[in-house]
Parts: structure tokens; sequence; C-alpha cells
């Protein structure tokens, strides 16, 4: 037998029904919006990460080819070159390739013939940038130039635009497709609130008669949407966690493909997805409570 | 303060006394009507003095409830003027009606229950919304139950109770809160004579205790029985009238046990 009602320990009760048969439904749709755009969340940060390596990677070398006429020693022009190189501003360092690795190149289409060695071949410079502040192409071949030396700069601009506008675009997709998740969230936590005033129409009649205020009735809905779509969040963002923990167990650093590289770091970005969730649940149930409190006398 | 009704806290005071005070309820040539409908009520005056006690007859469908909803401002009147506690209706600001539904207690016709709170959430409702200390009000409402006659009962579901407890839970939460006013609408619709008596004479010790009453009700006898005077509508037009018998509500006082 339950033991006799006291009211000194009495507890006040929600004032809105614990259970509506529709959360459940409601639960899942949220959870999955907030996998979806958890999972949007990590391919982007991969994507960015992705173009940012290539990009860095290519900044930060340049290649340039050095041509000698038949009086000079191309070794020595070469030579020549990288000591220009040394005093440009934004040079790391530049290392000409010797004869030798000039010939390798070149050997499949020539042979190892001894036409090779009365040639004048190019030789290649590589030259490492100082990533923070690296020399243009110009300044390079400006300062080769003074001193008189023929060559072709070769600082992969025309690849670094490419990279970045395709780093951008996966950015800007992460971004404009996380922005749709967070809308169709708000619109079905919207829709949801409205069919839960409607079922509950009586209990929001019954407070507004009795003399609550809207923001109190607001309160309510706001919370119970709110909580509800925390977990929701959670359940959602646990999922999408999960599953990228899994692709990057199973792919190393690079994750299942070197396009899409994912971090351990990349999971914390589903860490605020409750909150989010629950943000825009409450932001959607408080707008809705008040617009239909509006339409009451 | 007590709900036990021992000692009235002021004397009886009845419309026909003039009071200083401005009405609690005062209706100038109002109309109202549903959509494109005619008029539900027309040309309705009348002044309820606070501390007076009403009837409101008249046959079903002829307006009472839509009478009450305008003066517990869940509607609007189409013209005419409508003042509760000397203030206009009309020119009320949104966020001052919260408020002023405050000191009016309803006894709806539907009842309108919490249905998924017990009888003591149910009842403290008013309290909560006015954002009061559950310390300060947990024994007055553990009063009030046992003064209904269900003190046995606060914390059951209002699915299990009856049809006269359900009416007696009704009164309690609109009474709870302590209203200036008290608007019944049919308080003893479904329960039998003898609860009826008894739902009546509750409300009759409440009015003892200062506030205004009024009741709508189809129950002639009822109305005959409480020798309170009567507003009657009819055609969408009210007349007064006094009651033409003296009351007869039972000998002896109201108490815990009565009910
Ligand atoms: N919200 C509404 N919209 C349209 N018509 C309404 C509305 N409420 C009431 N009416 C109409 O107004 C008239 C008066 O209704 P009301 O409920 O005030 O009567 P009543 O005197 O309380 O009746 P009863 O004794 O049966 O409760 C009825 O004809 C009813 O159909
Ligand atoms: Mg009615």
């Amino acid at each position: 037998m339950a033991k006799a009602f006291d009211h000194r320990r009495w507890i006040p009760a929600p004032l809105l029904p614990r259970q509506d048969g529709r959360d459940a439904s409601l639960v899942f749709v949220i959870a999955v919006l907030c996998f979806l755009a958890c999972l949007t969340g990590i391919g982007g940060l991969g994507a960015d990460r992705a173009a940012q390596g290539w990009g860095r990677q290519l900044k930060g070398s340049a290649t340039i080819i050095v041509r000698s006429t038949i009086s000079q020693v191309p070794d020595a022009v070469a030579d020549q070159a990288v000591q220009v190189l040394g005093q440009v501003p934004g040079v790391k360092s530049a290392i000409a390739q010797d004869r030798s690795e000039a010939e390798a190149l070149l050997a499949p289409w020539l042979g190892q013939d001894s036409v090779l060695q009365n040639l004048p071949l190019p030789r290649l410079v590589n030259v490492q940038l100082d990533v923070l502040k690296p020399a243009t192409s110009e300044s390079m071949a400006n300062a080769l130039k003074a001193a008189g030396l023929d060559v072709t700069v070769d600082d992969h601009t025309l690849w670094m635009k490419d990279i970045g506008r395709a780093g951008d675009m996966a950015r800007g997709l992460a971004i404009a497709t996380f922005a749709l998740m967070a809308l169709s969230a708000a619109a079905v936590i919207t829709f949801a609130t409205r069919a839960g005033m409607s079922m509950r129409h009586q209990i929001v009649e019954l407070l507004h008669l009795t003399g609550a205020q809207d923001r109190f009735i607001a309160d309510l809905f706001q919370t119970r949407f709110a909580i509800m779509a925390f977990f929701a969040g959670f359940l959602g963002a646990g999922a999408a966690a999960g599953l990228a923990a899994v692709v990057r167990t199973l792919g190393g650093a690079e994750g299942l493909t070197p396009v899409l590289p994912i971090a351990w770091t990349d999971l914390l970005i589903t860490l605020p997805c409750p909150v989010v969730a629950a943000l825009v649940a409450a932001l959607a149930a408080r707008l809705t409570t008040l617009g239909l409190l509006r339409a009451m006398p | 303060m007590s709900f036990c009704p021992a000692a009235p806290a002021s004397p009886v005071v009845n419309s026909a006394v003039p009071s200083e005070k401005p009405p609690t309820v005062r209706f100038r040539d109002v109309g109202l009507r549903y959509g494109r409908s005619p008029e539900i009520l027309r040309d309705i005056s009348f002044d309820l003095e606070p501390g007076s006690f009403h009837f409101l007859t008249g046959a079903s469908g002829a307006g009472k409830s839509s009478l009450l909803k305008l003066i517990y401002l869940a509607n609007r009147p189409t013209r005419g003027q409508v003042q509760i506690f000397g203030q206009d209706a009309q020119r009320m600001r949104p966020k001052d009606l919260p408020g002023l539904r405050r000191r009016i207690g309803v006894v709806f016709q539907e009842i309108y229950l919490m249905e998924h709170l017990n009888v003591f959430d149910n009842t403290v409702l008013p309290l909560r919304i006015a954002g009061q200390n559950p310390q300060d009000y947990r024994n007055d409402a553990a009063e009030l139950l046992n003064w209904v006659g269900l003190g046995r009962r606060m914390d059951a579901m209002p699915e299990t109770l009856s049809g006269g407890e359900r009416q007696r839970l009704a009164i309690a939460r609109a009474v709870v809160g302590r209203p200036s006013i008290v608007l019944a609408d049919e308080p003893t619709g479904n329960v039998d004579h003898e609860m009826g008596l008894r739902i009546l004479r509750l409300l009759v010790e409440l009015n003892r205790l200062g506030t205004t009453i009024l009741i709508a009700s189809h129950d002639q006898d009822l109305v005959a029985r409480s020798g309170m005077p009567v507003m009657h509508l009819d055609g969408g037009r009210l007349s007064h009238s006094q009651s033409p018998f003296q009351p007869d509500l039972g000998a002896e006082p109201m108490g815990a046990g009565d009910i």
C-alpha cells in the first residue's frame, strides 16, 4: 500500500504531461538530423584539412629551371643560381640537382648515351620557401635575371588556386548543409510544438485563464523541447562520433581516403551538437508558443 | 488566514447595499456575437457589488457561459463596456491581464482539470502560476481540500474521482488563490441534488468571507432554495429578480465533516 499523502512533503509535479506519444518519433527525427549535421561537419573538416595539406606542400616550395648556353658550365650556372637565391628574402634553402640527377630524369627518353655528355642539360633547383613569408616567383625571377641567368620559375601558384577553390567549396558546402540541417531541425521542432500545443490546448488555455504570463507558459514548452532536443542531439552526435571513430580507426591518420583525412580532434565538433540542438529547439518552441498565445484574448 | 468558515471575515454584503468601492463587475450596453451570427447577448447592463451573490439563469444556449467568459476575460464584447475591478476590459494592457485573471476564480462548465496532475497539484495550480512559495500555501491548500471533503484523496488522479469530487476539486482550485470574485458555471451540473446543495453551501460560506459570487445554473430548485438574487437571460437580454423563496439550505453550519 502507498503511504498516505503528506502535503508537507509534496513536490510540485511538472505542469506538462511527462509522456507524449509523439516524443519518440520526434526524438528520432531530431537525432537523425543531428547525426547528419555532425557527419557533414566532420566531413567538412576533413576536406578542409586535405585542401590545406596540399596547399601547404605546394606553397612551401618552388622549382626553378636554369638553362645554360654552350659556353657555360651547367653545374656552375646552377650553383650561381643557388647562391643568388640564397640572398632572396623568403627563401629557406635552395638545392641544385647535379648532372647525374638531370641525366636520370632524361634517361627514359634519351638513353644513357654519350649524346648526353655533350648536351647542355638544364638544371633544376628545388627551393624551400619560408612558409610564413614565402618569396614570390617575381622576386626570385628578378634576382636571377639580374645575375644574367636564364631561368623559369614555377611556384605552383596555378595549382594553389585550384586547390584553394576546391577547399573553399568543400567548406562552403559543409556550412550550407549544416545550416540546412539546423533549419530543418528548427522547422520540425516548430511543427512539433504546434502539434503539442494543439494536443495540449486545454492545458495551455487553463494556464492562460488562470493568470499565467505568456512567458511562464513559453518557459514550460521551451524547457520541455530543449531537454528533448538535447537528448536527441546527444544520440545523433554520439552516433556520428562513433561512426567517425570507426573510420579513423580503420583508415589510420588518412581516414578511409586521402581526400578525407579524419583526426581524432575532429570528433570534438560533435560536442556542441546537443547544446545547439537544445538552443534551436528552445527558440523554436518559445517563438511558436508566444505566437499562439498572442492569438488568445 | 484560514479557510475554516467558522469566523466570517466580513459581514455579508448584498448587491442591495451600495458600496464606495467600484463594482467588482460592471456591464454597460454590452453586446456579443460570435462571427457573423446574430447577437447572443444584447444591451446587457448590470453591476456586481463587492461581496454580492447572484445567480445567472437562462435556458440552455441563452448565453450564460458567454457572459461569464466576458467577465473572466476569455472573450471581448463586440460592443458596450465591460469593467472588472473598476478597470475597462477594452483598455487593459496585455501585460496586466494575468494579474487581473488571478483575482478571478473560475469553475468552468467543462471543469478542465489537469488529468496528469493529482488532486493536490490541481488545487494549487493558481498559486504555482502566481509564483508563490509552496511552503506558504501547502498547509492552506490541504486545509481547503479537507474543507471540500477531498482530504483523503489529495494524491488521487482526476480520472479516479467521481463527478461530484471533480466538481469540488474544480471549486477548490477556483478559490485557493483567494480571488475577489468566483464565477461558477453550472457548479452543480454533474451531481445529484444533495451534492448540489452541499456545493451551494460551500459557495455561500465563501461569500460570507467576502468573496463576490456569480453562479450560472439552470437548476431552478437550487436557485429558489438559495434565496439569492437572480439575473435571468432570455433572448439575449437580461432581467433581474429576487429569488421568490426564502433560503433553505439546511440548518447545520458547514464543517470539515459536512461534505
Ligand atoms: N465559441 C463559440 N463560437 C460560436 N458560437 C458560440 C461559441 N460559444 C457559444 N456559442 C453559441 O452561443 C450561444 C450561447 O452559448 P453559451 O455557451 O453561452 O450558452 P449557455 O447559456 O451557457 O448554455 P448551457 O446552459 O447549455 O451551458 C449558443 O447558441 C452557442 O452555440
Ligand atoms: Mg454554459
